[in-house]
């Protein structure tokens, strides 16, 4: 991995009930992830993705480039514009810098559409 | 309505979480992890680990039961019909296997106004049976409106 390089994108499309079984695995059951009736009474467009799990879909993205689970040392996120299920999601990845003790420095943003949900995101590998 | 930094560098009683096999699967296919070493025993054991490995991500299971009492506390008044999850980093040390006892302590790191937001900071540290670091998370929360 040199500066400028990019990482093999990840697309993957949650399905309608993606965030019932991710509440079930994590334990978030906040009712904006599970409860349609909830999220359109507090004004969402119906229920919204965890951050959390679009997270995981970006350390995957890091994970599956770099040779498995031990390669990731930290990752660093913000998450912005809210994720919805059945759309696809889009995790890029560009490698800013390697640094002297081998570590990879990736810059990486998740993408639904034109909305990023996660931005400024920076990932540490150690491929 | 300002916000109470009186909490700040507060710390709750460390939890522990036994990690399962049939978690960590559960875990890995609701993310779309298909790397056999979090999924097929023989795998795990053939790439060298004890047992099942963990998603990196896991941390966000091993750590919630810690987690929780603190985003909950009165003393820090997270008001959470207005709260959103800013931002998150994670830290990695060595990997979590399937039968690792994983310690999780949590701090109140910094609680700060800036923009007519409140934000609100944990540190979560994770540390294996043997003492090993295996995950230090940073969590921000922000209450818009604070």
């Amino acid at each position: 991995m040199q500066p400028g390089d990019e990482l093999p994108e990840l697309r993957v499309t949650p399905d309608r009930y993606l965030t019932i079984r991710y509440a079930g695995a994590s334990g978030d059951f906040n009712p904006i992830h599970v409860d349609e009736a909830f999220a359109r009474q507090v004004g969402l467009p119906g229920t919204i993705l965890h951050g959390l799990w679009s997270m995981a879909q970006v350390a995957r993205a890091q994970t599956e480039a770099a040779g498995g689970p031990a390669a990731l040392r930290r990752l660093s996120v913000q998450f912005r514009g809210m994720g919805l299920p059945e759309r696809e999601l889009r995790v890029t990845s560009r490698v800013r810098e390697v640094r002297d003790d081998g570590v990879v420095v990736v810059d990486t943003v998740a993408e639904q559409d034109t909305t990023q949900i996660i931005r400024n995101a920076e990932a540490e590998l150690q491929p | 309505m300002p916000v109470s930094t009186a909490a700040v560098g507060k710390t709750y009683p460390p939890t522990t979480y036994a990690v399962g096999r049939e978690k960590i699967r559960e875990y890995a296919r609701a993310v779309f992890e298909h790397d056999p070493r979090y999924l097929d025993l023989d795998a795990a054991r053939a790439a060298g680990y004890r047992d099942l490995v963990a998603p990196p991500m896991f941390c966000v299971v091993y750590s919630a039961p810690a987690m929780v009492p603190a985003i909950l506390d009165p003393d820090v008044g997270i008001d959470f019909a207005r709260m959103v999850h800013g931002g998150q980093d994670f830290r990695w040390g060595p990997l979590v296997v399937a039968g690792d006892e994983i310690t999780t302590a949590v701090t109140v790191a910094a609680i700060e106004e800036r923009d007519g937001k409140g934000f609100f900071v944990f540190e979560s540290v994770s540390t294996n049976q043997e003492g090993h670091t295996v995950c230090v998370g940073t969590w921000t929360n922000i209450v818009r409106g604070a």
